[in-house]
């Protein structure tokens, strides 16, 4: 091992402090610090150090969602295969014709995203920061399957230039940036990314595939074929990831196991999407609202936007109250405009980033709560000077 | 009268290197040094000139914006080396030392009969002003200011630090002395906190408002004691002094002469016997850590959390009562980063294994595992600050130099060692403890 250790260290040596390519220093850094944690001690403050750091925090996140993208690459193949043949799929085949389909995908989301990350980390002179590893996945996991590769980039570029640079980077962004990939597609170019055409592999092509997702079915009065239990392991049409309930249930317990997303936000929002669901079942005015309320937990991306997207630390409430509020709000907003939207049956999206823009407001009540009992109890201090 | 304080929130960091609870006598060290950088927002003003005599309670400078201020020498001997650094900033004042110390005389006193202000006249004219420090801005005391209150932990929480009780042993009378003159400089009550389930003369001490506090680490800070018991708010002083000083001004007051005799804690893995010592203050590190390859050990004057680096051939803090030495950590660890991987790092995050067994003991050294990163995960700064406080959000209003934010979230309440805790737990690797220190500095500056 002392080899390899050595041999980076030449390799680095034109890029330390003074020689030719010292500018470059953060992206070989980014490579290097892949292969070893760095022999970094403290300068300053405390001399010992949790032995956590961000790139195992977000490394954790990756894991949690690897179950829901396998399963999400497999039923892209399914759904492709049981409505063209019918019957039986194999799995290797679904797996195979998912993986085709997927993989293009998630090579370009991170291909842009990281080559703009390198480009402004050598730019501002700070290190890579490893948040677009969880972007550059969530992207491809929220799209359409079908969706051109040319799209997934543009949005990917804005995503991370408009939703996360312009701001200051990654810790300052107020929208969450796989989120704002998803909206800047959606209305760039709605055709590719609503309908009953984009759903399933090649349904816009094939005409004996219908690409409608359950929620579009009921919005447009259609009949829902698909048991509970479809719609809980994820054997329906949707974006590439969020289909499958159980499996991002397994991502949930990861995540809330390791303490890398927070619990509060997650059980927040489903007490949320529950409450409001069940306003809806007893108001029923259209087949959306009479939906029972567990199944608009497990259709759609309820499940994996609460999990995966609204617990971004960074564009979720910060404080512990906050978290709670936020995450109920979440869940209410997400069923409401799903029900409500007149365009576009579902509300997850919208429901996640209008909260990401209220997450401070949420935190400065909560913080000004705090700054109110300082107050008072430097007047009651007073009080007691002058009597 | 005893109150009892419950912290739930904190962290106990288990480490290998306990300092057994033997005292030995240290062999007698040639050099000593004052070093104006451990008292913070002080100028110091030379009184005595390189190559000069002193004894032991001399003046060798004093502070400049606060000329009552004084600082004297903890032994006889010569004044050797002014040792400056940039800009000609007095770092170290060494003396080499007498083979006997030979005292200056102060003459002894009764503190039952001494006023406030005799017993302020005294503090400062024998050099023990120093040891009171305030809140707010964890500087020392303002003489001219009367605390509401003045606070002394006996509780040390901090991972391997000296135990309190312990190094007080036989100094009963002392102490008391001590506390007598002490409580006179408040209007307020004087309080002292020991550990819940102590049985030492501490629970017995008359003249103070006695706390047992029970929690991890940083229970026994006195801030966080401070903020549960009698919170600063805006405006208001607390002073607060480590619980040995209190028995040196004790002495002193017994003896007329300043003895500045420490018991220090000698910890840590690299340590061969880690034991307690008794030193004076200021002394070199050398009689305690005799080692030239100093290259891959780290020496510190404090405890892991808070302490300062220093050399083999430095000197032990002046506020200091530990002394901790453990391995650099300059080495690189493949994939180091995956979860679940080198479980024998403590980590307080459920990303590691190492948070099952809060009970094992640990070694670490000083690899700041990972690198600075900006500022993403949210929560866990909460999970060690068992205060009312918001320490992220007080950390980026100092960040911004957002005064008025500063304020209100409670800068007034915290010193940089409340955030020490901080500085090992965040994710980000940031310098918390730094951040609030240039904080405060920067409140002494506009606010003052």
């Amino acid at each position: 091992m002392k080899f390899l250790r050595n041999k980076i260290d030449q390799l680095k040596k034109p890029f330390g402090k003074g020689e030719k390519w010292e500018k470059l220093a953060p992206a070989i850094n980014a490579l290097d610090t892949f292969l070893y944690v760095p022999n970094h001690t403290t300068k300053k403050g405390a001399h010992i150090r949790d032995a956590v750091d961000l790139k195992r925090t977000m490394i954790t996140v990756v894991i949690a969602l690897i179950p829901a993208l396998i399963f999400g690459i497999y039923n892209t193949g399914y759904q492709y295969l049981h409505q063209l043949n019918g019957g039986d799929v194999a799995f290797m085949d679904a797996f195979m014709h998912g993986l085709w389909k997927v993989l293009p995908i998630i090579v370009v989301s991170y291909g842009v995203g990281l080559a703009i990350e390198f480009i402004f980390a050598i730019y501002r002179g700070h290190e890579v920061n490893e948040g677009f590893l969880v972007t550059g996945l969530l992207v491809p996991m929220i799209m359409p399957v079908d969706i051109p590769l040319w799209m997934v980039g543009l949005s990917v570029a804005f995503a991370v230039l408009i939703g996360k640079e312009a701001f200051g980077g990654t810790g300052m962004n107020i929208l969450n940036p796989a989120l704002v990939a998803r909206a800047f597609a959606f209305f760039a170019y709605p055709t590719y990314m609503s309908g009953n055409k984009v759903w399933v592999s090649e349904a816009s092509k094939v005409d004996a595939i219908s690409g409608e997702t359950i929620l579009g079915s009921l919005a447009a009065g259609h009949d829902v074929h698909f048991s509970m239990f479809d719609m809980f392991s994820g054997a329906i049409p949707g974006s590439i990831g969020e289909t499958s309930t159980l499996l991002i249930l397994v991502g949930a317990a990861i995540l809330i196991l390791t303490g890398v997303g927070s619990w509060r936000i997650m059980f927040g929002a489903v007490i949320g999407g529950a409450v409001m669901g069940l306003l809806f079942n007893l108001w029923g005015a259209n087949a959306l609202m009479s939906f029972p309320w567990y199944e608009h937990l497990i259709v759609g991306g309820f499940a994996f936007g609460v999990v995966f997207m609204a617990t971004d630390p960074v564009s979720a409430a910060q404080t512990t109250k906050g978290k709670w509020i936020y995450g109920i709000l979440v869940g209410f907003f997400c069923i409401m405009i799903r029900v409500f939207n007149p365009a576009y049956p579902e509300g997850v999206m919208l429901g996640i980033l209008l909260m990401n823009v209220f997450a401070p407001t949420i935190d400065h009540y909560v913080i000004e709560a705090n700054i109110k009992r300082r107050k008072k109890r430097l007047a009651a201090s007073k009080q007691l000077k002058t009597a | 009268m005893s109150n009892d304080i419950r912290i739930r929130k904190g962290l106990n960091i288990n480490l290998k290197g306990a300092a057994e609870k033997v005292v030995s006598e240290a062999p007698r060290v040639k050099t000593f040094a004052l070093k104006p950088t451990d008292f913070h927002s002080v100028t110091p003003k030379m009184v005595v000139k390189e190559g000069e005599k002193v004894k032991a309670g001399d003046v060798i400078f004093y502070s400049k914006y606060s000329e009552k201020i004084k600082f004297v020498t903890p032994v006889s001997g010569t004044l050797s080396e002014v040792r400056r650094g940039a800009k000609r900033k007095i770092l170290e004042v060494v003396i080499e030392a007498d083979s006997q110390d030979v005292y200056r005389e102060f003459g002894v006193k009764n503190p039952a009969q001494m006023s406030a202000e005799e017993v302020k006249a005294f503090l400062l004219e024998s050099g023990c002003w120093p040891f009171i420090r305030q809140r707010p801005y964890d500087i020392i005391a303002d003489p001219e200011d009367t605390p509401k209150s003045i606070f002394i932990s006996a509780y040390a929480s901090a991972p391997l630090a000296a135990d309190i009780e312990f190094t007080l042993q036989g100094r009963e009378e002392d102490f008391q002395a001590g506390i007598d003159a002490i409580s006179k400089l408040t209007t307020g009550k004087t309080h002292l906190s020991v550990a819940k389930g102590s049985s030492s003369f501490l629970t017995g001490v008359k003249g103070v408002e006695l706390h047992k506090v029970s929690g991890p680490h940083p229970a026994g800070n006195v801030g966080v004691q401070i903020h549960h018991i009698d919170p600063v708010n805006a405006g208001e002083h607390v002073w607060v002094i480590s619980p040995e000083d209190v028995a040196i001004i004790g002495t002193l007051l017994r003896t007329g002469k300043f003895d500045a005799t420490r018991t220090v804690a000698l910890a840590g893995t690299e340590v061969d016997k880690p034991q307690y010592y008794r030193v004076k203050i200021g002394s070199s590190v050398r009689a305690l850590v005799d080692r030239s390859d100093s290259i891959d050990i780290r020496i510190i004057s404090g405890d892991v959390l808070t302490g300062d680096k220093i050399t083999v051939d430095g000197f032990i803090g002046f506020y200091d009562n530990t002394v901790t030495v453990i391995p650099e950590g300059n080495d690189y660890r493949m994939f180091g980063w995956l979860p679940f991987k080198d479980n024998n790092i403590p980590s307080m995050h459920h990303t590691s294994l190492s948070w099952l067994f809060p009970n094992k003991k640990y070694t670490v050294n000083t690899n700041l595992n990972g690198e600075e990163r900006a500022l993403v995960v949210t929560g866990e700064m909460e999970k060690v600050m068992p205060m009312d406080i918001y320490p992220m959000q007080l950390l980026k209003a100092c960040m911004a130099s957002n005064i008025e934010k500063m304020e209100n979230l409670g800068i007034y309440e915290v010193a940089p060692e409340d955030f020490a805790l901080v500085d090992y737990a965040c994710t980000s690797k940031i310098e918390a403890q730094d951040i609030i220190r240039q904080g405060l500095d920067l409140m002494i500056k506009e606010v003052g």
